[in-house]
């Protein structure tokens, strides 16, 4: 692993399975009474959030103190951010309390990056979700999630997602998810295949590793998992579609649809999810649903991107089973 | 006031000659000319062009003296070869009466490093609801004959076609930043592949195309001149080239970091790389080069952009778009033209100084190097190679694209009218 975790495109094959085989180890601490490893007792993470996000924030603070890592919440709004500080300022500051880690969201895409790269800290910086750019935590929960789901929580073990036809529906321009997915499960052996009215996939898309569709039906039958993305509402104001009824209609994902799907393909979504806009109650309720699934992978992969990051050489987990380092 | 003899210089990059400059004018241009009397400058090869006209500067003066002055924009226009510049009107306030552009003006005058040309805003503020007295401006000591709401686009097509057509009556030229404003809301660089990729918002291509493709007819219909700042497109380019056959009165201008930069650049994020327009593809780059070699493209202007560090030192969506462009210069069109074999020096005086000069009517510069002209003259060590280093720079702001690499030439003196204002390599 590298000394950041930037972006998804980042990591080799053998980085990413790695995490996810640790977030597996992880994952056992949490059937555990008590849910908590000493791995990184004494670091500092701070959890620098430029943008509201309850859920990610609380995933990766429940990792941290999994760990027993000391954990700062810093959040933009009523700190010296909204009276004109700069990210250099905010981070140097934080950083001069003894920071050994930054989780960072932030709406601007490749501020992490800048962080990491500019010369203005030294601390490891975690990308917690930039602008329209990259979530690669988010894309390895899901990686897990599927590949628990598709080839099973022991058999998966140093495995990667060679064969397994992935299908990602919605909003592909405005997502970082998409983004993030499409380069991570490229790099495990998907095959991707984005589906969204043509308006919602970026200019420049034909050099991604990944097949575009602009029908969900034909894709649907040939899908070993099916992604939904959000739709913000308000993207229809500005023409990006009609209206919520056809895109629900064309795009959305109901029980009629999801019928069409292989029996043992999942259904999956990053959340928070719009129902009755991208997905049904019906499918959003089903045992094919991932969407609770990926909240709790959520934790085990961030102690395990943490882990790594911070964690050293000594064994994550007491016993384990794949406890060598490389 | 003295002579000055210019040694073996090689006038337009042909056979070394002597280069006489008696007082304000040149007195004579031959072989063997006499020394007597005269301070010698020994050119020994260098290439001697008349002096340089940028007909786009930002010198932030009134308004942002923490990025540029008149002053310190002049003293880095010298040191890049320059003996005029055209001042942006996006000061603060906006360059849109005459007030503020004899202040310009006469600032420039008073300083003496470099003739100021103020450039007058077409609407109000910038605004693009109505028209600036642009007679006034004309009519003012500043003589003002460039308009261009620059920075933001004359996009309401009536406005546009006043515009072109009221300048006609005392030959003016509107100089149009072409930017379709609806389509880049939000755009932070060129939309493409690595738009995609980095999640950046996108700029496109036809944003620009569609303005030009628009002003050119408009220019044909009312029988005006139109300028073209910063074209950045290989599809402008088409659209220029079509016009000029057609006959249509467009001039256009290419900045150096169009000529050599890409998209690429920003996978680092480093918002050093963050201009309006933004940088584009090779694809672009190759037919910009074309097209200045061949004279669809007229000129070279640097839309020299001065920012404050805290500007461009932190993340990209909250950087400022611009670099500063007047002190390598030079040096770009050098390495993407002259080296290629794209122009010869003759060329690169006719698009940084003789055609710029005609484009803005400057008077008295982008003149041939010849006896009785005005001595505005620029010296270029051609053989010269060496990394950029932004803490040189004249310039109060530091946001070059260009920190640490290898660029070739460099300038050693400019006269003013006679008067040297940089003396080998040092502002005098």
């Amino acid at each position: 692993m590298q000394r950041h975790l930037i972006s998804a495109a980042d990591l080799t094959r053998d980085d990413a399975v790695h995490v996810l085989d640790t977030a597996e180890e992880m994952a056992r601490v949490a059937d555990r009474p008590i849910k908590k490893l000493p791995t990184l007792r004494g670091r500092t993470i701070v959890n620098l959030f430029f943008e509201d996000s309850t859920r990610t924030r609380i995933s990766f603070e429940a990792a941290e103190k999994r760990l027993s890592a000391d954990v700062i919440n810093f959040t933009a709004k009523g700190s010296s951010v909204s009276k004109g500080e700069s990210l250099k300022d905010t981070a140097q500051t934080l950083e001069a309390m003894g920071v050994d880690a930054v989780v960072i969201r932030h709406g601007a895409s490749g501020a992490p990056y800048r962080l990491a790269t500019s010369g203005w800290i030294d601390a490891a910086v975690i990308n917690a979700g930039d602008g329209t750019h990259q979530h690669p935590t988010q894309a390895l929960l899901d990686a897990f999630t599927m590949r628990r789901r598709l080839v099973g929580r022991d058999a998966g073990l140093g495995q990667d997602l060679s064969g397994r036809r992935i299908t990602l529906v919605g909003d592909v321009l405005h997502s970082r998810v998409a983004r993030s997915n499409v380069d991570l499960l490229h790099t495990l052996g998907a095959q991707v295949t984005l589906v969204a009215p043509p308006t919602l996939v970026p200019v420049g898309v034909e050099t991604w590793p990944c097949e575009v569709s602009y029908d969900l039906d034909s894709t649907l039958p040939k899908s070993d998992a099916v992604m939904m993305l959000r739709v913000q509402r308000e993207r229809m104001n500005a023409a990006f579609f009609p209206t919520e009824r056809e895109y629900s209609r064309r795009y959305g994902l109901d029980g009629e649809r999801m019928a069409r799907m292989p029996e043992h393909a999942i259904v999956m979504h990053p959340g928070p999810m719009v129902r009755g806009m991208e997905i049904t109650a019906e499918v959003a309720d089903s045992d094919r649903c991932t969407v609770v699934e990926q909240v709790t992978n959520g934790v085990s992969i961030r102690m395990a991107v943490l882990y790594l990051l911070l964690g050293g050489n000594e064994p994550a987990v007491a016993h384990a089973r794949t406890t060598e380092e490389k | 006031m003295s002579k000055i003899l210019i040694r073996g210089a090689r006038v337009l990059g042909g056979e070394p000659q002597d280069v006489l400059i008696d007082g304000e004018v040149v007195e004579a241009v031959g072989s063997g000319l006499s020394a007597e009397g005269a301070e010698v400058v020994e050119a020994d090869g260098k290439v001697l062009l008349p002096g340089l006209v940028d007909l786009h500067t930002h010198l932030r003066e009134p308004g942002r003296e923490d990025s540029e002055t008149v002053l310190t924009g002049t003293r880095a226009a010298a040191s890049g070869g320059f003996t005029a510049v055209f001042a942006m009107a996006n000061t603060f306030p906006v360059a849109d009466t005459a007030g503020v552009v004899e202040q310009v003006w006469r600032l420039g005058r008073e300083h003496g490093y470099c003739d100021v040309q103020p450039i007058g805003a077409v609407t109000v503020g910038l605004e693009g609801r109505k028209l600036a007295e642009l007679g006034a401006m004309h009519e003012s000591a500043a003589g003002v004959t460039v308009f261009s709401d620059d920075g933001k686009c004359v996009d309401d097509a009536v406005m546009m076609r006043r515009a072109l057509e009221y300048v006609k009556a005392f030959g003016g030229v509107v100089a149009q930043h072409a930017q379709e404003p609806r389509l880049t809301e939000g755009a932070q660089m060129n939309e493409g592949i690595v738009s995609a990729e980095l999640g950046l918002g996108g700029w496109p291509a036809v944003a620009e195309e569609s303005i030009i493709a628009r002003d050119v007819l408009l220019a044909e219909h009312v029988g005006s001149r139109v300028h073209i700042c910063h074209l950045s497109t290989a599809g402008s380019v088409e659209i220029v080239r079509w016009a000029k056959s057609r006959g249509i009165d467009v001039t256009a201008e290419v900045t150096p970091h169009h000529l050599l930069l890409t998209d690429e650049l920003v996978r680092s994020y480093d918002p050093v790389y963050k201009v309006n327009p933004p940088l584009r593809t090779e694809r672009d780059v190759h037919a910009l080069r074309e097209a200045l070699a061949d004279g669809t493209i007229d000129i070279v202007a640097t839309d020299h952009a001065p920012h404050p560090h805290e500007d461009k030192d932190c993340e990209w969506a909250a950087a400022a778009m611009g670099m500063v462009g007047l002190e390598t210069a030079l040096s770009v069109v050098q390495e993407t033209m002259v080296e290629t074999g794209l122009l010869d020096w003759a060329g690169v005086a006719d698009r940084m100084s003789q055609a710029p000069a005609r484009i803005g009517r400057a008077e008295g510069h982008g003149r041939p190097v010849s006896a009785g002209e005005p001595a505005n003259l620029t010296l270029v060590d051609t053989a010269y190679r060496g990394s950029v280093d932004p803490a040189g720079f004249a310039s109060r702001s530091r946001n070059t694209p260009y920190a640490g690499r290898e660029l070739p030439g460099r300038v050693t003196h400019t006269w003013l009218r006679g008067k040297a204002t940089l003396v080998d390599g040092k502002l005098t």
